[in-house]
């Protein structure tokens, strides 16, 4: 019975990997991120395995959402706001 | 089948059709606002009442899981609102506006009263 | 009370599916922020489900780290679509 859980939690996982890769908002590919390391979680609980679960919990959730939100906020948005290096180089403050 | 399973199965169905409606507010309503108040309210009583249930089903065996469960429920009754209100907060502050058939949006007073305040801390 | 389990994890699996959709065609941050909460607030109830399941005291201390951490990346986006961060 919770082989049907575990596959649907992997085919929501991997759907929202897919999404953070194809969006060119960098903004949603960090909440996809997000999303991600929640499922992970969940499915290193369905294996047996809680100190993993604890420590993607902890460091999945807070700690890479505040390093990517605070480095978009110190570079550009959008991925197709800079054309080559000197401009992305322009654009950090 | 005791009074505990009873009452502790009652809790958790409880709370799973409230994580469902949840669910489905978030789905089908209109506008950021109408899916902040149904995915944020409704989640945590269905939360909440989940947790509680896996507290009293357990309460006959091992007494100590309905204090951690206590735990738990106190930390989401003050983290959810908290992330609910931040969030409000900003897309009210970056000027989304409600949906057109909510009747009592204060958006333009609100507006207007901002701008006299800079106008003023300018002058 | 195998089937109260059930049930309520089918109920669960269905809450996650509705807001999994609003994440992919919500059409602002604001939205796919609010999927993200309401995808986290789901997943807490969910572990702390399945440490009854699983019949071990130990399984519900990752529900207790959501519950307490959980909160601060939405805050972290909201303050950054304020502009305030």
């Amino acid at each position: 019975m919770f082989i049907i859980l575990v596959f649907f939690l992997i085919i929501l996982m991997v759907g929202a990997a897919i999404y953070a890769i194809v969006q060119k908002d960098l903004l949603y590919a960090v909440i996809a991120t997000g999303v991600i390391s929640l499922i992970l979680s969940a499915l290193f609980l369905l294996l047996q395995a809680p100190d993993v679960a604890l420590t993607e919990a902890a460091i999945g959730v807070a700690l890479t959402t505040i390093i990517f939100i605070i480095t978009i906020r110190n570079t550009v948005r959008h991925e197709d706001d800079f054309k080559d290096r000197d401009d992305l180089k322009s654009a950090v403050k | 089948m005791s009074i505990f399973e009873i009452i502790g199965g009652f809790f958790i169905l409880l709370g799973s059709i409230f994580l469902f409606l949840g669910g489905l507010g978030i789905f089908r309503m209109p506008d950021i606002y109408n899916r902040l108040q149904a995915g944020t309210k409704a989640t945590t009583l269905g939360a909440m009442s989940v947790i509680f249930g896996v507290g009293i089903l357990q309460l006959e065996d091992n007494w100590t899981w309905i204090l951690k469960a206590m735990i738990i429920l106190i930390f989401i009754a003050y983290s959810n609102p908290i992330s609910s209100h931040a969030l409000a907060r900003a897309m009210y502050k970056s000027k989304r506006y409600p949906y057109i058939k909510s009747t009592d949006d204060n958006m333009d007073a609100y507006r207007e009263i901002n701008d006299n305040q800079s106008k003023e801390e300018k002058s | 009370m195998t089937y109260v389990i059930y049930i309520a994890m089918f109920f669960m699996i269905v809450g996650l599916t509705l807001s999994a959709f609003r994440f992919v065609k919500g059409p602002t941050a604001g939205d796919r922020t609010v999927a993200l909460d309401t995808l986290t607030i789901i997943i807490v109830a969910g572990l702390v489900l399945l440490s009854y399941v699983f019949n071990r005291f130990i399984y519900m201390d990752v529900a207790l780290v959501y519950a307490v951490l959980g909160f601060i990346g939405v805050i972290v986006i909201a303050r950054y679509l304020e502009g305030a961060l």
